[in-house]
């Protein structure tokens, strides 16, 4: 194809034509009904869960089997049209955004759970089976799969592999990567593939590493293998009021000095707490500054023990208010809140951005300091939750998309988080990936040299650039541009200069 | 890192003219893997000056060292503030480096339940082919912007860079262990261990050779000793269990090492690498198992064709670790797929194939 087409500004009647074209040979190959291209139908598509940033697709496909997949690909890998692979389209950063050019290839058909294998204790899954589903199924077993997003409900296993989704276990459990086993799918080409293996490793280069985080830009997902782990028997969560944050925060770096990896190590401000206990009621200190939720899990035993070293631990580290979940409905109870941040979010304001960057847990304080200042350099409100065990930040910049200079202000409100957070030594993604929203920041977190060898590995996969284009990996020239007015790893130029 | 540090200044030189000569190099830490893999090639490219632990706060579980800082050296800051590299690397012997252990990717008796050197590793700094100093990942647990090249790197066998510096995930020491002992033949153990594994039980290490089952609970001092009432077996003493551990570790145990006369023999050490709940492997020889049956080891006078051909039935692969004919390679070919990946993965960091070629396959 038609490079110069896809880089052509969009013209309707080309666009058209181009669109027939596609959709007749896609036609070939996938049944009736599998096929959107009306406007009307591919409205749904238009977006992920970053809702202000939004393109119509060419199409929109919904293949069944592998086969589909395959012939999908294969057409559109001739007639050289970008692939977006999409799961539940619950991302946070725009990876699913469709292209002007492109198909969407949503992956929703892939519900099916293939097998529990309880003495290897993994499950075979298709890529679009909701995460929330595999522990599921896994229950009777006494099994579950241990990344917990807080969308788990409605995410696929397919999406999480391609962000490497974590969760607020994921501090004992880990990420995606370190509970998925195998990945099967197919090369842009169409061509089947297989990374990682039932085993513990694979032979070779350990590609799934690769694979997993890559926002759909490597491969296609369409079959994931995962391991289950044993639920742990007993599970009793600490809720801890601190009157100050700088203190809550210093308490999660005294629980982990003690030696103690809790299941769980939450925190939310006081301006969140306000937000979530208007919405679910989940008991929440009002009057905290911040709380901490600390939870143990395992043998009744254990977990005893661990509950008496973690009040400690916090009562020592200044907290005014300890209690410990009774029983399990008041554990979920706790949880409750924090799982539903976001929509809490939501009711307290028209819009809200979501920024995910990780800092190094000790320069929590500052980086809280830093966001109250920025309220009031950018005129909107933010509230804060986030995964203190791991550092990882979600402040919610709370905007009204209805106003644009609100947008605007609340896109440079985001680029000063995660530029600060480079400067504190994190990155600018813990979690909800680069997509479209994070491209300037990847400037400033990584050099020319680091950025030309991340295209390097796409082209490894994908010489011709179609799947997912345009995201996670800034062009230079793009990063040109944006270092007029920055400068990588947060160096800004003329440093001696005030700012404000 | 610093490009102006001498010691990265001398091998960025060394890969520099590498390149322009086409003169392939062997990158070389202690030395004490270089019998993993395919033979080594070319010009030695010394890491050992690169070395000392960067950064180290206890608090954030996070450790960052330079390439050719001793193992044994980061394990000893480590344990100085109660923490360890929970995946137990393999010594083999004296003098092995952060950089080698990263670049081999070996992990140890706890990786079943610990996880692997891999999922340890949170960032790395490489110099590539082209005489660059990259850094990917960094030194925080969760973070996915761009590629997670920083583990690709981790197993890589050093053909797609040299490693300059590693930061890693460390964990606080298990508060308690405890080891018992079972006196079962293999199928027994292998049943045995897949449902232990199915329940939350603390368990954290197993090896099976020669009808004899150990299995290692760590955890919290409540849990070991409740998880110890229900498995039942032998205990043995804290020391001895120490001992065997690390033998088991460091492949110091009888059963791994080979003499001269025993490679002359044609016996080989093979790792298979197979799903845990894989019913008994078929093969001549004698067997250690691993990793709750994830991991078996085999003394063998086997032809590769049928050592290679059990661990693919078993749905997993086979390395031959030692033995002294390696010409049919170490490592298990890929699909034509990967091996293009691989291919173009290696042109991407090292476009003139300079590093370690032939480590990792004879094509790369
Ligand atoms: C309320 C809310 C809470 C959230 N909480 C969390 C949280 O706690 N932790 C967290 O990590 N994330 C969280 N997220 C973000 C999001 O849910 C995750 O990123 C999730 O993994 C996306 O899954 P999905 O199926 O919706 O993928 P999509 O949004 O459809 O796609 C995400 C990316 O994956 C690619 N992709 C999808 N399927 C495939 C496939 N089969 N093959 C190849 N590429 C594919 C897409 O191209 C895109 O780049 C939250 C989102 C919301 C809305």
């Amino acid at each position: 194809m038609n490079t110069s087409l896809r880089a052509a500004a969009p013209s309707q009647p080309l666009r058209e034509e181009r669109q027939a074209q596609v959709v007749a040979a896609l036609n070939e190959v996938l049944p009736r009904g599998a096929i959107l291209f009306r406007h009307e139908d591919t409205v749904p598509y238009e977006c992920d869960a970053l809702t202000a940033y939004r393109t119509s697709p060419m199409a929109v496909v919904l293949p069944e089997t592998d086969a589909q997949v395959a012939a999908v690909l294969k057409v559109c890998h001739r007639m050289g049209v970008p692939i977006i692979a999409r799961g539940a389209g619950t991302g946070l950063s725009g990876g699913a955004k469709p292209h002007h050019w492109g198909v969407i290839l949503s992956l929703a058909k892939f519900n099916k759970i293939l097998k529990i294998d309880v003495a290897a204790c993994t499950a075979v899954v298709q890529c679009g089976v909701r995460n929330v589903v595999i522990s599921e199924t896994a229950a009777p077993y006494g099994l579950y799969y241990a990344p917990d997003p807080s969308s788990q409900i409605a995410c696929t296993i397919g999406g999480n592999v391609a962000e490497n989704s974590g969760g607020v276990h994921c501090l004992k459990y880990g990420l995606t990567l370190h509970n998925v086993l195998r990945v099967r799918g197919f090369m842009v080409d169409g061509e089947p593939v297989e990374f990682g293996s039932e085993a513990l490793d694979a032979a070779g280069l350990d590609l799934i590493s690769v694979i997993v985080g890559s926002e759909g830009m490597l491969a296609v997902t369409t079959e994931v293998t995962v391991k289950l782990i044993p639920k742990p028997q007993l599970a009793r969560c600490i809720m801890a009021s601190f009157d100050d944050i700088e203190s809550a925060g210093a308490a999660v770096a005294r629980v982990i000095a003690r030696g103690i990896i809790p299941a769980g190590l939450e925190l939310m401000d006081k301006a969140m707490i306000a937000a979530v206990e208007a919405f679910v009621h989940a008991d929440y200190d009002l009057d905290a500054a911040a709380i901490l939720l600390c939870e143990s899990d395992g043998s009744p035993e254990e977990v005893a023990e661990e509950i008496v070293r973690m009040e400690q631990v916090l009562g020592a580290a200044g907290a005014s208010r300890i209690e410990v979940s009774r029983d399990e409905a008041q554990r979920l109870k706790f949880w409750s809140g924090r799982k539903n941040a976001f929509p809490a979010s939501g009711g307290i304001s028209p819009d809200y951005m979501c920024m995910d960057s990780t800092i190094p847990r000790k320069r929590l304080a500052e980086m809280l300091r830093a966001i109250q200042q920025m309220q009031s350099k950018y005129g909107l409100r933010c509230v804060n939750v986030f995964h203190a065990g791991d550092g990882n930040l979600h402040p919610l910049i709370l905007f009204d998309a209805e106003e644009p200079d609100q947008m605007r202000r609340c896109e440079l409100f985001g680029a000063d988080i995660l530029e600060t957070s480079v400067r504190l030594g994190g990155t600018v993604t813990g979690e909800h990936g680069v997509g479209v929203e994070k491209l300037n920041s990847m400037c400033v977190q990584f050099s020319p040299a680091e950025r030309a060898q991340f295209l390097a590995v796409k082209r490894a996969f994908d010489p011709l650039e179609l799947l997912n284009p345009g995201k996670v990996i800034p062009t230079l020239h793009r990063c040109a541009e944006y270092g007029k007015m920055h400068v990588h790893r947060g160096m800004m130029p003329f440093p001696g200069l005030p700012r404000f | 890192m610093d490009g102006q540090d001498p010691a990265l200044a001398r091998l960025i030189d060394q890969v520099d003219h590498a390149r322009n000569y086409r003169a392939p190099v062997d990158i070389r830490g202690g030395g004490t893997k270089a019998f993993y893999g395919g033979p080594p090639k070319g010009e030695p490219l010394d890491v050992t000056g690169l070395s000392g632990i960067s950064s180290y706060e206890p608090t954030e579980l996070v450790v960052t060292a330079r390439a050719g800082t001793l193992l044994s050296d980061l394990e000893a800051a480590l344990e100085e503030h109660g923490q360890c590299l929970p995946f137990e690397p393999p010594r083999f012997s004296p003098g092995g480096t952060v950089g080698g252990m990263v670049a081999a990717g070996l992990s140890g008796p706890a990786r079943a339940n610990a996880g692997s050197v891999r999922d340890h590793v949170l960032g790395v700094t490489l110099l590539n082919g082209r005489g660059e100093v990259l850094t990917f990942g960094g030194q925080v647990a969760k973070n996915v912007a761009g590629y997670d090249v920083s583990r690709l790197i981790v197993g890589s066998l050093g053909i797609l860079g040299v490693i300059c510096e590693v930061s890693l995930k460390v964990l606080p020491i298990t508060r308690a262990t405890a080891t018992l002992f079972f006196d079962w033949d293999e199928t027994r153990a292998l049943e045995q261990l897949n449902i232990w594994a199915s329940q939350p039980l603390s368990m954290n290490a197993s090896a099976w050779h020669d009808g004899r089952l150990h299995v290692r609970l760590a955890g919290a001092e409540a849990a070991v000793s409740a998880a110890c009432g229900k498995l039942g077996g032998a205990a043995v003493a804290p020391d001895a269990a120490k001992t065997w551990w690390s033998g088991v570790r460091d492949q110091t145990e009888d059963f791994f090492s080979l003499s001269e006369a025993n490679l002359a023999r044609r016996e080989c050490l093979w790792r298979l690498s197979v799903p845990n709940s894989t019913v008994s492997v078929k093969l001549p020889g004698r067997q250690f198992v691993e990793w709750h049956g994830a991991q078996r080891w085999w003394r063998t006078t086997a032809e590769t064709r049928e050592v290679r051909a059990a661990a693919a039935q078993a749905g997993g692969h086979a390395t031959l670790i030692r033995g002294a004919d390696k010409s049919s390679g170490a490592f298990m070919p890929v699909s034509d797929v990967l091996m293009r990946i691989h291919q173009g993965l290696k042109q991407a960091f090292d476009p003139a194939c300079v590093f370690n070629p032939g480590r990792l396959y004879a094509e790369l």
